[in-house]
């Protein structure tokens, strides 16, 4: 920087009279420089194929939609996965039951390892395949210990379960102290009526500050578009489960709401070979679980200490 | 009124004109940082196409390097405070025409900041879901709504002091006290808060026993007031050495006092915290061994914490001598402690957070070029900003640019 005085002709007071032809032609070799430079920058986004489209940026937060406009809100997701997948799903907004708190138990002395419930998830729950995004993480656990460094995430023998070792998958634990809750910026994350945590995918600003502060690392984020080969798309969707996600916003398991709302069991549960896993109504006394929970002589919640309580309890066969 | 309106354009225009003017190595300076902007902007476009899938990070190292020098810039920014005490309630007289660089730099400061943040947003495109009347901020639960509320708000401080002041200066008026002092000292707690806010937004997580520990919003403090000011030295040099602004060396070394008293402050809170960490050993050591001697044969971070652990302890040791009278060797302890707190503060403090994970697997993070691209541009930005503020401000403080001088031909567009 300087203050010499600077060249008469580009002198800034008096730039409006002084417009000679020669500095009229050297400014205007800047500004175009300029302006294409600025083209060639902006470039990459010509690449962007679907915008999001006026009323998507436009729309309103889950919890402010009249149930006229969450009908046009859900009506235009059906549209847009029809153009996108060539196929007409059919996406609900299930609400919570009255009466209902959902409890997960896994049994952690059944467990064999074999990842049929992770698949199941992926595939009832419209995960995209590349990048891949798999909602459950299944642990191969050192025989004797809980120590989470030493589990193994990657093991892949010829067959499970392999000797000296015990299986913990984790997934959300539906925490009844939610700390991804209290960390999003825009409460584009909260915890329902019955229990289940859920994310507003139209919502969502992708800070991924929920991501940080989950203690269990149940969060997954698109870091890139989505895919799902279209003859793979679970037309039975819910707005705030199972439909298309975009590039740019948070996901997690969410119970299979689009199922549990409606009286059936999680994915993961009904594909589980070993029986390990069992969902239920923790306000019903009758239930499996509330029978676990009463029963049971040693149950767990992952990192109890850290005092989020997961609705997620493991479980010894004692 | 309108009369006030149509002054104030007048010194907006005039000041708009001269940040165009200058010698060829004014236009050297910016030409440079304008390709370096236009750099970062072309990889941020080829990130907000493609999704942050083109930088480094993953669902296991969630935040990378644009939160990491978010961190560092918000502790550049609460520095401008160590100007402004001394003068303000210490009355010091040799800083005191220099404060408004400071709250200049800091207003550059918070410009990268928010820049940062935004590059980090997966939906840039739903940012107005954070502003309040509109979205829905999740205050005050959420430490991000504080931080989005305070960062704004030292802006509109910062911005509102310096811009008063010089346009007081250009019409040649005395200002008036009751018009920025009280503004002064808000922004004086206001610069605490905002380094303060952003160490909660670590510390408040008990997930990661890394990030929840008491010390870091301290350590934050410490760090920042000593990288800041260290900063705003080797600044005051070059504007004294382009332009014939008057800086004395007395000032520079009051603010030497300042770096000093800062980084033993730092060094000693550092070593607090590494002895809490590995005497008593447990579990819960896993990040800060990863950082310091690795962990299970991953090392990435080890030989970044080592230089930024020598810098800062070089630094000192200058720092304490009286040989960092002279402005050879307090320029290299002033860099030295610039680059060693980025280091410490930016990387070091933000990855080791997130290895291993909580379920304890071991993903280490490198960032990407096209992020390094982004980073890159952010930081020309800051200091394509900062130029422009400098080059608006010195003519004005030196009387060169003021309404007496205004051109004739503006003078008539006002009648």
């Amino acid at each position: 920087m300087s203050d010499q005085s600077p060249d008469k002709e580009s002198q800034p007071d008096g730039c409006d009279e002084g417009m000679t032809r020669r500095s009229f032609l050297r400014k205007s070799a800047v500004l175009t420089t300029g302006l294409a430079a600025l083209a060639a920058g902006l470039s990459p986004l010509l690449g962007i194929e679907n915008f999001p489209s006026m009323q998507e940026f436009m729309q309103k937060y889950y919890k402010e939609l009249t149930p006229e406009e969450m009908a046009k809100v859900l009506e235009r997701i059906e549209r847009e996965v029809e153009k996108q997948y060539g196929i007409r799903p059919h996406v609900r907004d299930l609400k919570p039951m009255d009466g209902v708190e959902y409890v997960y138990c896994l049994n952690l002395s059944r467990c064999i390892g074999c990842r049929k419930c992770v698949h199941a998830c992926v595939a009832e729950n419209n995960q995209s395949r590349n990048p891949e995004i798999q909602y459950i993480r299944v642990l191969q656990m050192q025989n004797g210990s809980f120590d989470m460094e030493k589990a193994v995430h990657d093991y892949n023998p010829e067959k499970v379960p392999e000797k000296g070792h015990f299986y913990m998958p984790v997934q959300c634990q539906q925490c009844k102290n939610p700390p991804c809750v209290k960390v999003c910026p825009v409460h584009a994350t909260w915890k329902e009526p019955d229990g289940i945590v859920v994310i507003d995918y139209s919502w969502c600003i992708g800070c991924r500050y929920c991501e940080a502060a989950c203690p269990y690392w149940a969060r997954r984020f698109n870091f890139a578009k989505p895919s799902i080969p279209k003859e793979r798309l679970n037309p039975e969707m819910d707005y705030l489960s199972n439909r298309p996600r975009k590039q740019g916003v948070m996901e997690k398991c969410h119970f299979c709401l689009q199922r549990t709302r409606a009286g059936s069991y999680p994915a993961c549960l009904e594909v589980c070979p070993t029986g390990s896993r069992k969902f239920g109504n923790i306000l019903d006394p009758n239930s499996e679980v509330s029978y676990i929970l009463k029963n049971k002589r040693v149950f767990i919640q992952l990192k109890e200490e850290l005092g989020t309580s997961p609705r997620f309890y493991y479980y010894f066969d004692v | 009124m309108m009369t006030a309106i149509k002054n104030y354009c007048v010194f907006l225009r005039r000041c708009a004109q001269i940040a165009f003017v200058g010698d060829w190595r004014y236009y050297a300076w910016m030409g440079t940082l304008t390709v370096f902007c236009l750099l970062g902007l072309n990889a941020y476009c080829r990130q907000f196409a493609q999704g942050l899938i083109v930088t480094g990070m993953c669902d296991q190292v969630s935040w990378g390097l644009y939160i990491a020098n978010f961190t560092f810039f918000v502790g550049v920014a609460a520095a401008a405070v160590m100007m402004v005490i001394p003068v303000y309630i210490y009355d010091n007289e040799e800083l005191h025409d220099l404060v408004i660089f400071g709250e200049l730099l800091a207003v550059a400061a918070i410009f990268m900041c928010l820049s940062f943040v935004t590059v980090d947003l997966g939906r840039p495109d739903r940012f107005w879901h954070l502003i309040p009347g509109i979205g829905v901020l999740n205050f005050p639960a959420s430490m991000l709504s504080w931080d989005v509320l305070v960062l704004n708000g030292y802006l509109l401080l910062n911005a509102h002091i310096c811009g008063y002041l010089l346009y007081c200066r250009y019409q040649g008026k005395k200002p008036e006290k009751w018009f920025y002092i009280p503004f002064v000292f808000l922004a004086i707690v206001w610069a605490v808060s905002i380094h303060t806010v952003t160490a909660f937004l670590y510390v408040g997580l008990g997930g990661r026993p890394f990030w929840n520990q008491a010390i870091i919003g301290p350590r934050f403090l410490a760090s920042a007031f000593t990288a800041g000011p260290a900063l705003i030295i080797l600044v005051l040099q070059v504007i004294r050495r382009i332009t014939n602004y008057r800086i004395t060396d007395k000032a520079l070394l009051t603010l030497r006092s300042i770096v000093q008293v800062a980084m033993i402050i730092n060094v000693f809170l550092l070593l607090c915290e590494i002895f809490t960490e590995f005497y008593a050993g447990g579990l819960h050591i896993a990040s800060s061994k990863y950082l310091y001697l690795g962990l299970h044969g991953y090392h990435g971070l080890v030989p970044w914490i080592w230089t930024a652990v020598a810098f800062n302890l070089i630094a000192m040791v200058l720092l304490l001598l009286p040989l960092s009278q002279s402005l050879k060797w307090l320029n290299t302890a002033c860099v030295l402690c610039f680059v060693g707190i980025w280091i410490e503060k930016g990387m070091g403090l933000v990855i080791p957070g997130f290895i291993p994970t909580p379920l304890g697997q071991i993903v280490e993070y490198f960032p990407s070029i096209n992020e390094v691209l982004v980073c890159l541009g952010i930081w020309a930005f800051g200091l394509l900003t900062y130029s422009i503020f400098l080059r608006m401000a010195v003519p004005i403080l030196q009387g060169e640019l003021s309404k007496a001088n205004e051109p004739e031909a503006l003078r008539l567009m006002r009648n």
